[in-house]
């Protein structure tokens, strides 16, 4: 399809903002302008809504598509929330508003909703404390490692090392290492951390452990207890990456088990949908003795119900963000938490672990399961078998595009081969888990049979299997 | 159960085929002491009592103020047909393009965002967007720090306080020498960056207009660093980039913004949009998503994402950088907002704010004892130094309905009387001559 810069019509004008009176030229002087206009589109209104709603009939969307992306929690986002977001009592309000001295009364409902939130995150993971600030999840990340710096910083410790185990998501690693940190990876042992390896890799420089539970291959870390206890005998601290909370809501709570800092993707659990990628939330909470070091603006209820920005807190990492977080996920957040209460948010895991079983099950006399023992929200399974024959995980992917299923996240984690990893959360019915299955079988029936059939897929989508490494050589990166 | 299809006899069924009992027994991995000891929520509520809830908490904010706050962040008109773009689901409900034959609706998308951008501000590559204008500098900054192999950044002090706040966060731990180099009067100390630019600086960081709205040319400036084998790093506004010098024209290595302008709205605070785009050689060191163009095994154009080894998925602690999503569905939105104002309607947005500024600038200064900071250039931005505390003539204004600007007493030293105005289409010359005559009634 041709790029909106490929339809521009010189002359055609879109939304016309008004006139003005005077030229730029009257007010700043030349030399300090630009000399050409920017090559943007020429396009009228209709031209560039008829453009965009093309684009987006060539995308799979939850909305459309059943979405199983392991590690990903592409879950059904209820409606109303999008409609809570867009309210212009918090659309239209200024983040800077309340940091004017006496106007915190200004925006007190939107310091509500962040106080509330904070309060309720607490109650859900048994932290402390929460900032909702960081960005998006691998934010959170960093901001939780920076908590951990501080941390020691502040207590005089020299540690240099965080250690992340070969299950936990490839952002650990990336955020340790931006933090400032050298990186030691353990492997896991029957798909879980093994204590052995841990210890052997522990020692007074650790400055903290980050753990993924479940971790990415679907699997409760069953050694908790042990790896709490030794990693806090050097002083190292221990971070659960929350990105697989969905699986534990109200079944464990990482504050109670002695986790000490946690981020949440409050866009997976909580009910935003991915946008394409993003915007997302990555909230990080905390333990008593990391609260001193969380960023700056916090906000606090005073004791007649009002709630005010403080920053009076010396020991701050400082601003991770402009201001308090991308607030409009946030709300989200807050309402999805409101709608499904205490009761609905233990259902929400009850049932995400319950169609991954179910699907575990359902698939196992067909694909390598590696570890074929009870799961959580998510499952590994692996086109071993098929690979022998020439169908390979990524041809899976593609023949499921075909049947109108977004694809399993493929080749993710790295620790299994040929590894189709399926997510199918808890908002999918069984109708769909079952056609799922059927669609899959049917594949995996013609790999063997035909698996050059397979090899073509997909052949119903806008385009077929595309060039990634002439994309990567040549770099046409814009037109 | 809200958004759960299955009834109990489905449930049943599933455990069923598991071969399980109870989904209890689907939890066994966690011990019982692992349990937790409270879990301690609310009852659910209703579509409806939660709507209830959140308008009432809507209604606490107060959005009727007729403002004058910028400082980085705008309160432009935002089209309706953007509303209706972004309502498709298909955009709104996918995720990372993983897939790409699944996914050209995002990637194409992404790719003219790509576009826009480069063109927006004269530069050869762009990425997918990252979280905002402020985690974007910072970026840029572990960009040139990686490129040149050296430590010294030197950044202008009239860099967005509330972005150099974070830089300090950022590099805590990372051994970086951050040099910051004071503001003249509210007017970048182009000299002063100048001289301290030496063999070990890795970049200088400026901002335009600066945060006191002064408009400059940092053309010579960036020469100098090149000179040196420093990368030049410059801020920008990203809807004022429509009509004043581009950071291409001047020479940067790398260009940045926050993209909150281009039909964004405020939203307290985000979610918001990171812009950043760069000089040909540096693409490899650029953080996050990048979409290229390609063809299909039957020859028909497409799109993926391309040069992921550079990425957290593939190189881990190796990574560029730890950025595993991007604002896809903010840069949509900018992308809509660019192309449905196309360059005309851009430049006379910009215009209209640029106007309606510098009319704010010359009713305000003839209220006696009322000036100008500088003399420099301006946009839709200025500061005006006043006789009293800038906070006292906000405590006037706002019981009226006026939010006069921001004080910047809140991050300069000495600059308790001076207030940062920003205008946008949206104001009329009739609320500039309100806010006038307030500020003329608060001084007399």
């Amino acid at each position: 399809m041709k790029t909106i810069f490929a339809k521009s019509v010189p002359g055609r004008k879109g939304v016309w903002p008004g006139e003005t009176e005077g030229q730029i030229t009257d007010f700043v002087p030349e030399d300090l302008l630009r000399e050409q206009p920017p090559g943007l589109p020429e396009q009228s209104e209709l031209d560039v809504v008829r453009h965009f709603t093309l684009l987006s009939r060539r995308n799979f969307g939850v909305d459309s598509n059943f979405y199983p992306l392991g590690s990903c929690t592409m879950k059904y986002n209820p409606k109303f929330m999008e409609d809570i977001a867009s309210l212009p009592g918090f659309t239209e309000l200024h983040p800077l508003v309340p940091q004017l001295r006496g106007a915190g009364h200004y925006t007190q409902g939107a310091l509500e909703v962040i106080y509330e939130t904070e309060r309720l995150l607490c109650a859900i993971t048994g932290m402390d404390a929460f900032t909702l600030q960081p960005l998006a999840g691998a934010h959170g990340e960093l901001t939780g490692v920076m908590l951990i710096a501080a941390y020691h910083n502040h207590k005089g410790n020299k540690k240099t090392k965080i250690i992340v185990p070969d299950s936990a998501h490839g952002t650990n690693p990336a955020s340790a290492a931006i933090a400032g940190y050298d990186v030691v990876s353990i492997e896991s042992k029957d798909g879980i951390i093994d204590p052995e390896a841990l210890k052997a890799a522990l020692d007074d420089e650790v400055a903290g452990v980050m753990m993924t539970c479940p971790n990415t291959l679907g699997l409760f870390e069953r050694h908790l207890p042990e790896i709490v206890e030794l990693v806090h005998s050097v002083d190292g601290l221990l971070y659960y990456d929350g990105a697989n909370l969905n699986a534990i809501l109200g079944k464990m709570r990482v504050g109670d088990v002695g986790f000490d800092v946690v981020h949440l993707n409050l866009h997976k659990t909580f009910g935003t949908p991915h946008g394409g990628g993003g915007p997302g939330s990555g909230p990080v909470g905390v333990n008593k003795k990391l609260e001193p070091f969380l960023p700056i603006s916090r906000v606090v209820k005073l004791e007649d119900g009002q709630f005010f920005l403080d920053y009076d807190y010396p020991h701050s990492i400082g601003y991770i963000a402009p201001f308090y977080g991308n607030f409009g996920v946030i709300l989200k957040a807050y309402a999805y938490i409101l709608r499904l209460g205490r009761e609905g948010l233990i259902r929400v895991s009850e049932n995400a672990v319950l169609a991954a079983n179910y699907l575990r099950k359902k698939l196992e006399d067909y694909l390598h399961i590696p570890y074929n023992r009870t799961c959580m929200h998510e499952f590994v399974a692996s086109a071993v078998k098929q690979a022998k024959n020439g169908v390979r995980a990524l041809d899976i992917a593609k023949a499921l595009l075909d049947k109108g299923h977004h694809a399993p996240t493929i080749y993710f984690p790295l620790i299994v081969k040929e590894c189709l990893m399926i997510e199918p959360t808890e908002t999918e019915s069984k109708e769909t888990l079952d056609q799922f299955v059927d669609d899959l079988i049917e594949i995996l029936n013609i790999a063997e049979k035909n698996p050059e059939l397979i090899q073509q897929a997909p052949v119903t989508t806008p385009v077929r299997r595309l060039d990634e490494v002439r994309a990567a050589k040549k770099m046409e990166l814009k037109d | 159960m809200p958004y759960i299809p299955h009834t109990p006899k489905q449930q049943q069924e599933m455990l069923d085929t598991i071969g399980v009992s109870s989904i209890d027994d689907l939890f066994t991995d966690i011990a019982p002491e692992l349990r937790p000891k409270s879990f301690d929520l609310p009852q659910g509520q209703s579509e409806m009592q939660v709507r209830n809830h959140l308008e009432k908490l809507a209604a606490k904010n107060n959005t009727d103020l007729t403002t004058f706050l910028g400082a980085g962040f705008y309160d432009h008109y935002i089209p309706s047909a953007i509303k209706a773009i972004l309502s498709r689901s298909e955009f709104y409900t996918a995720y990372t393009p993983y897939q790409p034959e699944a996914s050209q609706g995002t990637l194409q998308a992404i790719f003219e965002y790509q576009t826009a951008m480069c063109r927006l501000m004269d530069m050869d590559y762009a990425n997918a967007s990252l979280y905002d204008g402020g985690t974007a500098i910072y970026e840029a900054i572990m960009m040139a720090v990686r490129a040149t192999k050296r430590k010294k950044i030197i950044v202008s002090e009239d860099l967005s306080p509330i972005y150099r706040c974070m830089l300090d966060c950022y590099t805590t731990n990372l051994h970086l020498e951050l040099v910051t180099v004071s503001h003249n009067q509210g007017q970048t100390d182009i000299q002063g960056l100048m001289d301290q630019i030496d063999e070990h600086t890795a970049a200088v960081v400026v901002q335009n207009p600066n945060f006191f709205g002064c408009i400059n040319d940092f053309t010579p400036l960036f020469a100098k660093a090149k000179e040196n084998g420093a990368l030049s790093i410059i801020s920008v506004y990203a809807l004022l980039q429509s009509v004043l010098k581009t950071p291409g024209q001047m020479g940067a290595d790398i260009a940045v913004a926050e993209g909150q302008s281009l039909g964004l709205p405020l939203s307290f605070g985000g979610p918001y949009l990171g812009i950043m785009t760069c000089r040909g050689k540096l693409i490899r060191q650029m953080p996050g998503r990048i979409v290229g163009k390609t063809v299909d095994k039957d020859g028909r154009e497409g799109f993926v994402l391309t040069l992921q080894a550079r990425e957290q998925h593939i190189r881990r602690q190796k990574a560029t950088s730890n950025i595993c999503s991007n604002q896809s569905l903010c840069a949509l939105q900018s992308l809509v907002y660019v192309s449905l104002l196309g360059p005309k309607g851009l430049k006379r947005t910009a215009g209209s704010c640029i106007e309606l500024a510098h009319y704010a600038a010359q009713k305000l200064t003839s209220i006696d004892g009322v000036t100008l900071l500088n003399d420099a250039p301006f946009g839709n931005e200025f500061t005006l130094r006043l006789p009293v505390s800038a906070y006292d003539i906000i405590d006037k204004l706002i019981p009226h309905g006026y939010v006069p600007g921001f004080p910047l007493g809140r991050y300069y030293q000495g600059m308790e009387n001076c207030l940062l105005i920003a205008c946008t289409e949206k104001r009329t010359k009739q609320d500039i001559g309100i806010l006038a005559e307030l500020m003329r009634g608060a001084l007399s």
